[in-house]
């Protein structure tokens, strides 16, 4: 057997930068693998589970003819809507007590707690864009939605949704190292979020001082801004870029500090 | 070589941080063999994680300038879903390097069969220490770190490791931590006894046996 020698590394930025790729990546494809296996349809797995999710409520919106405060197709508002619930949602769920099923490879120096949140986040995040693709192309294939009037503002506003969730995973999921009482708080708490999120109305259909509080959570201004870049011209959309990049840079910033907690804190077994 | 500054490591209990590791300094120079002696709780296993990087000091500074294993011991490190196989493809992913020229050897060593292809959690703790073995010997390092390696596998197995170890990696570094002073006279060139978290270097293997026995004793 011809065995290369494991390299010792000079420490450079840029063979750091290699190697943190070489390490999300393989934790990527080990985490497609314990989590879909290869059986059945295996990774398609990755997005048909979204997509279900995102069909169920499309559907039972559809049959219950949901009061949304506007006359737009009932597809189109679903779809964003619970597109961007799965990104805020999912993406901590993922990263609540994420470490201690991966003790055997945090064994290895270069794999870090946040390697192990980043791979997931990364997934996740991939199989929600993949589902909200499919799924637009799918339904505008059947004739009941209309593509996205604005298509770059769609992307801008799913990919501030997605740091938004990456933000909340980081934070979320590393206090949960510390404290079990996380993992009880957060299902409760994204629950009752979710009628408040944005997903099911329009911020212009709220009475304005209703509009105020809402505003103040972040994913909202994330939900218009999708939702205006998908049939802008059919609706008002409410909405502050600024207010949610500073929101979700602060959220980054306390999730990669709580990170370097459970790092430097790590205890294996 | 791989030198370790006073390193301290705290841990975190119900009832405050407790010091698990103090003052420690070690140097390892490249091709020596180095044992760590120390009774159940002294601190040998964490010492170990701390030289491999896989935790990190409370204080003190590791230094590292030639590649350094991964904690070698016969369980552990393993994603009980994934098949033996599997596993040895996360691993070689993780140290970039192609698993398939590797796939036989591993096969060939751990003697698993056809087990090689099922979930590592059907397996007994003999087929587990005989597959974390092999895929340990897969990726080649400057320094090989061996936590209480002598506690598993039959005699055959046992040999068969030791071979793989010491006589095709005889000119590499090692640390050993063991309660086992035998295991690590057999195989190291000095050792040094690690008491309450507090490690003692000794001029000769001889030395560090008598220190060793009588901290035993005493605190027996």
């Amino acid at each position: 057997m011809a065995i290369q020698p494991a390299k010792f590394h000079n420490g450079s930025l840029a063979e750091s930068w290699r190697i943190q790729r070489r390490i999300i990546w393989a934790l990527v494809l080990r985490e497609i693998l314990t989590r879909y296996g290869r059986h059945n349809i295996g990774f398609l797995w990755l997005f048909v589970e979204p997509m279900l999710f995102t069909v169920g409520v499309t559907a039972l919106w559809t049959a219950t003819k949901a009061v949304h405060g506007s006359s737009l197709p009932i597809v189109a508002f679903a779809v964003t809507g619970y597109s961007s619930v799965l990104l805020w949602r999912n993406m901590p769920a993922r990263c609540i007590m994420a470490m201690e099923p991966n003790f055997g490879l945090l064994y290895h120096r270069n794999v870090r707690p946040i390697d192990i949140y980043l791979s997931r986040l990364l997934l996740e995040a991939a199989g929600a864009g993949i589902s909200f693709v499919v799924l637009t192309l799918f339904f505008h294939f059947v004739g009941w939605l209309e593509f996205p009037e604005d298509i770059l503002e769609v992307i801008a506003a799913w990919l501030m949704l997605a740091w938004m969730g990456t933000g909340l995973a980081l934070f979320i999921g590393s206090l949960s190292e510390f404290s079990e009482m996380v993992e009880k708080l957060w299902h409760p708490f994204q629950y009752l979020l979710f009628p408040l999120s944005g997903a099911a109305f329009l911020v212009d259909a709220l009475p304005p001082q209703a509009q105020q509080f809402v505003l103040i959570l972040p994913m909202v201004h994330g939900v218009e801004m999708l939702r205006e870049g998908y049939f802008g011209s059919q609706m008002v959309a409410h909405y502050s870029l600024g207010y949610m990049a500073v929101f979700n840079a602060v959220l980054t910033l306390l999730g990669l500090a709580q990170v370097r907690k459970v790092s430097m804190t790590l205890e294996l077994e | 070589m791989i030198r370790l500054h006073n390193i301290n490591k705290n841990y975190l209990t119900r009832s405050g941080p407790v010091r698990v590791l103090r003052d420690v300094n070690l140097a390892v120079e490249r091709g020596e063999r180095i044992g760590i002696l120390g009774r159940n709780g002294a601190g040998k296993s964490t010492l170990i994680r701390l030289v491999s990087g896989a935790e990190l000091p409370t204080s003190g500074i590791v230094e590292r300038s030639m590649s350094v294993s991964w904690p070698l011991a016969f369980g552990g490190a393993f994603q009980g879903s994934l098949t033996g196989l599997d596993n040895l493809r996360v691993i070689c992913r993780i140290y970039g390097v192609s698993a398939s020229d590797r796939i036989d050897f591993v096969e060939d060593f751990s003697e698993l069969g056809v087990y090689l292809r099922e979930p590592v959690k059907t397996y007994s703790s003999g087929m587990r220490a005989r597959l974390a073995f092999a895929i340990s010997m897969v990726i080649d390092f400057d320094c090989f770190l061996i936590d209480e390696i002598v506690a598993v596998g039959d005699a055959r197995f046992h040999a068969k490791c030791n071979h793989e170890l010491f006589v095709n990696r005889g000119d590499r570094a090692m640390i050993i931590v063991s309660h086992d002073a035998n295991y690590i006279r057999e195989h190291c060139s000095r050792a040094a006894v690690l008491v309450d978290g507090e490690l003692h270097h000794s001029d000769g293997l001889d030395e560090a046996f008598a220190f060793y026995d009588r901290a035993t004793a005493l605190a027996a």
